[in-house]
């Protein structure tokens, strides 16, 4: 059996991650329990092994660095329901700027411009509303354009733990099958979605690795 | 023409009208036939021109870029090719940019699928109740209005005088951030009112008063108060936010 002591840790760290405001830092979670982030992070794994054997409505995911517990995607009809948040649709213009950035940062606007062959200024502008980018600096170059990045709330909405979580970038060197132009569409097959299935949930959750 | 029955409105750009056409007629990418596609994208202009669509300057760009690679095709290849060790085909950057966009339009599409927070998954909204920082127990963060009213003080203290003088005068802002800072060196914290000493010209106040409001902004100081109107307190504060390294340089003030 487990001792107590690490029982009432992984609790803790439960507790914590429950009322935490956001994503929390594992080394932000050893400050407040006063002990090593290797414990916190057994206790991480330890929670999630639990949730998989025990599955709740949530799930443990590592965002942005840190984690934070999120209601499990199959129940998305439900929760909207309740009236939570209004979803941000994305139009296709600012997925692709989106994606151009995220992969390619620091990147220019006339760089995500010449990329998708199309004036990106307004795109740009409403993801920076949106804080899901933001201006890194000046690139030093003639006419010193700025640069663009995605921020912590890009992470946080696609749940990512870092930028190297992004989906793999497919190199082409031919072209794909056209998939009908449809983002909107809702249908899923053809693109990889390692979160959308069921059973995947609690497995892919419980991969987080330190 | 037929097969021209497509939403046009939902080609994002050139590239993506392009790519469609060339996977509809399933052409090779490599070898893209330069007059069948021309010929096909100008007619789908055509058909956005009579149905009114407002044509973006792209689409005509691409247009032109198009009959550029086509004529350059159609040129003689000129003995000059011994210069140019290998002149490239006129049609490779179009590919490129092509291979190029489809990669970021598929992944923009992964992205779209992949579980959203709002929109798929949902996290608690924990309302956090404001705490002080610890070591500052006692001190509040001093907001905007606190400031003006200190700098209406210090204003009100030091009345313009009416006296005509005609003389120049070089004021930095950059130097006085400086001045500031050293003024603030080794010191635990510096009373705001102490910044204007007496006497002090009303553009020397607006002079240091930029200059604070730069250091706040850099994050050099922060202002605190120990009670809401009480007096203002300059306290350094060389604390690198970690997500945000801004390099500052005397030209990113707008000042010199």
């Amino acid at each position: 059996m487990i001792p107590l002591d690490t029982l009432e840790l992984i609790q803790l760290v439960e507790a914590l991650i429950f009322a935490a405001d956001g994503p929390i830092k594992a080394e932000r979670m050893a400050e407040a329990l006063d002990t090593e982030q290797t414990e916190i992070l057994a206790a991480i794994e330890a929670l999630e092994v639990d949730y998989a054997e025990r599955p709740r409505g949530f799930f443990l995911q590592e965002v942005s660095g840190g984690y934070q517990l999120r209601t499990r995607p199959e129940y998305a009809d439900f929760l909207r329901k309740l009236g939570h948040n209004r979803p941000f649709k994305f139009s296709r213009p600012a997925l692709e700027s989106l994606a151009i950035i995220a992969y390619r940062q620091p990147v220019t606007r006339s760089e995500v411009e010449y990329l998708r062959g199309v004036d990106s200024g307004s795109v740009l502008k409403t993801l920076l509303e949106k804080r899901l980018i933001r201006i890194l600096g000046k690139k030093d170059v003639p006419g010193k354009p700025m640069i663009y990045g995605t921020t912590r709330e890009f992470l946080e909405l696609f749940g990512l733990a870092d930028l190297s979580a992004l989906p793999t970038l497919r190199e082409f060197s031919e072209l794909m099958p056209d998939e009908e132009n449809g983002v909107a569409g809702g249908d899923d097959e053809g693109v990889s979605l390692p979160l959308l299935i069921d059973e995947d949930v609690v497995e892919e959750s419980s991969v987080t690795k330190p | 023409m037929d097969g021209y029955a497509i939403q046009l409105e939902n080609f994002e750009g050139p590239l993506d009208l392009l790519l469609h056409l060339i996977k509809k007629n399933e052409m090779d990418v490599y070898d893209i036939p330069m007059a069948a596609i021309t010929e096909q994208y100008l007619a789908i202009l055509d058909t956005m021109k009579t149905l009114n669509l407002d044509l973006a300057g792209e689409f005509l760009l691409m247009a032109a870029t198009l009959l550029h690679i086509k004529s350059k095709l159609l040129l003689p290849k000129i003995v000059e090719e011994e210069l140019e060790e290998e002149e490239e085909d006129p049609r490779a950057e179009l590919v490129r940019r092509l291979l190029e966009y489809q990669k970021y339009k598929e992944v923009s599409l992964t992205l779209d699928h992949s579980p959203q927070l709002g929109r798929d998954v949902f996290a608690r909204v924990a309302p956090q109740p404001e705490v002080l920082e610890e070591a500052e127990a006692g001190f509040v963060a001093v907001g905007l209005y606190d400031l003006l009213e200190a700098l209406r003080e210090v204003i009100k203290e030091n009345p313009e005088q009416l006296v005509h003088e005609v003389n120049m005068e070089q004021l930095s802002v950059t130097d006085r951030i400086n001045a500031i800072l050293s003024a603030l060196q080794g010191k635990e914290s510096v009373a705001f009112v102490d910044l204007f000493s007496d006497g002090i010209k009303r553009n020397e106040v607006i002079v240091t008063f930029l200059a604070l409001l730069e250091l706040v902004k850099l994050r050099l100081v922060r202002f605190m108060q120990n009670v809401h109107h009480g007096s203002i307190w300059l306290f350094p504060a060389v604390v690198i936010d970690e997500n945000e390294n801004l390099d500052v340089g005397d030209d990113s003030l707008g000042y010199s």
